[in-house]
């Protein structure tokens, strides 16, 4: 064997010295800086839908607001004007009967898993439902709604009406609502669960005086979230709520709503009713974007 | 309710009070008291319960309404592509078909630019209020109603790219694919506007398992000298993969249930055709459609393409979410 030769400091030869400095021209840096590109033009890519989508619906609609497109119904098909008071309103109730069956059920229900439930089969049940009730397609939950309530005609032998298309809307909220509760109330330490009942009182107490006042952030924005997304859903709609051309009257007729005259006077092939689709877009969106910000208002608040 | 906790501590105090073990000793548990923490456990667990019986009752539901059409076309249903409500007869072929294609074709497109943009703002290319804008923008277009994309694209959207359809057709016209001229809604614009729909779905859960990743595994990727794409393709990526994957499929599920803006653009054909460029149907779309006017067994072999689709869309998403319950980096 050959006496291997000492490593010296000027023995140079066995190490490949790079340049310290950086050399834009190295293949790998190349490399670095071609693919630092191409994920940029996808991040581009991926904004731009939105940046278009908002331009043409502030364009098209934004022209289109005035005080009748407000307080007028929609004009019978291939006539100008009008409005579409009707849908906001049909909107607003059909939301609001949603809202007052899912953020009680799931609320209630977030409460059971988070405090009650000590992780066994059933929470562990529960949780997976909601996941999976959470990945039906919308559409599935308007079919639901349509065998059980409108073809079974349990509202005062009334078929399609409002109440239906709460209901069917309250199915796609359920989800989101129970698992930001759940989420929510995780997030309460529980050290404040222990100094409530250290001080006497009772779990009810605790949950509804300690617990659920500390999670109000996340589950306040977890709702409104939830509506907001609700208010924009049309799948389960088209054949429970219906759609009606003149103003409500009552929970337990068919009903206009913004999202559901949208799909409809879309593909009209009269021009005003496809204006008034731009209009009610314009609406809706504006409705929808302000939730998003009223809801990452209410988290900013929760962090300072 | 609320005072019979107060009871034992608050009450006027009498500043001479004397001290003694007696003022310590445990409150009593009132019956009411009892009763009112027993019965808001019931009533929790009936409220959880809730999901359960919903989705019980939807499957019972489809599968009832569908039981009809299960028994007079079987399982021939998937197969055949006849729809014809004069006759009765009813095979959901050109859905199911049109839902897989337009789904994954979408997806394949979705994917590298959702992991892409994700990349983008999570590994410290650009300054951090730009990140956050264009996350913030990926997360309102999440919020943009199924309606309006639909919309947008009947009216923007589908003019605009008709001419690089037709440049396709012209170009690949002699492939089965793309052998039909491009007139208006079909279901290279459905696959388009599906694209914008899973994005954001695949970005979120893409940025968010890639911050999952642990700031010692990078640092030792730079430590041995590798670049900031030889990080992310050798060390970063492999170790958030399985929590992408769990997004996609989280995406694909979604993408099979998408129904207003790709009944609006697809074009809802009758009839069977592979091209790309001619109107297509899916399952959630043929819902939408024909639902409201409907009877008869029209209404049975919708149900039973419901209850498909549900079936599809159970799986995908049971598959994605045990992909993303395990989370676990692989490193």
């Amino acid at each position: 064997m050959a006496n291997p030769s000492p490593i010296t400091y000027d023995n140079t030869a066995l190490f490949d010295r790079r340049p310290l400095h950086f050399d834009p021209g190295l293949r790998r840096n190349r490399l670095n800086l071609l693919f630092t590109s191409i994920a940029g033009i996808f991040a581009a890519i991926a904004v731009l839908p939105l940046v278009l989508v908002l331009f043409h619906v502030l364009m098209q609609g934004g022209r289109l607001i005035s005080v009748s497109l407000f307080t007028q119904l929609p004009p019978p098909p291939g006539l100008e004007g009008g409005g579409i008071g009707n849908a906001i309103l049909g909107t607003i109730l059909v939301t609001l009967i949603a809202s007052l069956i899912a953020i009680p059920v799931g609320v209630g229900g977030g409460i059971y898993l988070s405090e009650y439930s000590s992780r066994g089969w059933f929470a562990q049940f529960v949780s997976f439902g909601t996941d999976v009730l959470a990945g039906v397609p919308s559409i599935i939950s308007g079919v639901f709604v349509y065998g059980i309530v409108v073809a079974t005609r349990i509202f005062f032998d009334q078929s399609y009406s409002a109440m239906a298309g709460g209901i069917a809307l309250s199915v796609l909220m359920l989800p989101t609502v129970i698992k930001t509760t759940d989420e929510g109330l995780k997030l309460v330490p529980q050290e404040l669960r222990w100094g409530a009942y250290g001080v006497g009182a009772s779990k009810f107490v605790t949950v509804m005086r300690i617990t659920l006042p500390s999670a109000f952030t996340p589950i306040a924005t977890g709702i409104v979230l939830s509506i907001a997304r609700a208010a924009g859903e049309t799948a389960p709609l088209i054949f429970t709520a219906l759609f009606s051309p003149f103003w409500p009257e009552g929970v337990f007729n068919p009903i206009a709503t913004m999202s559901v005259l949208i799909f409809n006077f879309a593909i009209m092939p009269y021009e005003a009713q496809n204006e008034l689709a731009w209009a009610a877009s314009f609406v809706l969106v504006m409705m929808i974007l302000g939730a998003n910000l009223l809801a990452r208002w209410i988290s900013r608040m929760a962090k300072v | 309710m609320l005072t019979d906790s107060s009871q034992a501590g608050t009450g006027p105090v009498n500043p001479n009070r004397n001290l003694d073990a007696d003022a310590f000793t445990l409150r009593r548990r009132p019956p009411s008291e009892k009763l009112v923490d027993l019965g808001f456990r019931q009533l929790t667990l009936v409220l959880a319960s809730a999901v359960a019986i919903v989705l019980l009752g939807i499957f019972l539901t489809v599968f009832q309404g569908a039981r009809e059409a299960i028994s007079s076309f079987g399982l021939s249903f998937l197969t055949t592509s006849s729809w014809d409500p004069v006759n009765e007869q009813y095979g959901a072929f050109i859905a199911i078909y049109g839902t897989l294609v337009t789904s994954i074709l979408s997806l394949a497109i979705a994917i590298p630019l959702g992991v892409g943009t994700a990349i983008f703002i999570t590994e410290d290319l650009i300054p951090s209020s730009l990140r956050e804008a264009i996350g913030l923008m990926v997360e309102l277009l999440a919020a943009i109603p199924s309606v309006v994309l639909g919309l947008w694209a009947i009216f923007v959207m589908e003019p605009a790219i008709r001419p690089a359809l037709n440049l396709l057709h012209s170009l690949l016209g002699w492939t089965p694919f793309f052998n039909t001229v491009p007139q208006g809604p079909g279901m290279a614009p459905a696959i388009l506007i599906l694209v914008v729909m899973v994005l954001p779905i695949i970005t979120a859960i893409s940025r968010d398992a890639l911050n999952q990743v642990p700031l010692e595994l990078r640092q030792g990727a730079y430590g041995v000298g590798t670049t900031r794409w030889g990080a992310i393709f050798s060390v970063i990526l492999p170790a958030a993969v399985s929590a992408i994957i769990g997004g996609v499929m989280l995406a694909l599920g979604r993408a099979m249930g998408e129904t207003m803006a790709v009944t609006m653009i697809i074009g809802n054909a009758l009839n069977f055709d592979l091209s790309l460029l001619a109107p297509g149907n899916t399952i959630a779309s043929m819902l939408a459609n024909q639902f409201g006017e409907a009877d008869g067994i029209q209404v049975s072999a919708l149900m039973y393409a419901a209850l498909i689709l549900m079936l599809l869309t159970f799986a995908v998403n049971v598959a994605a979410q045990w992909l993303v319950r395990r989370l676990s980096l692989r490193y």
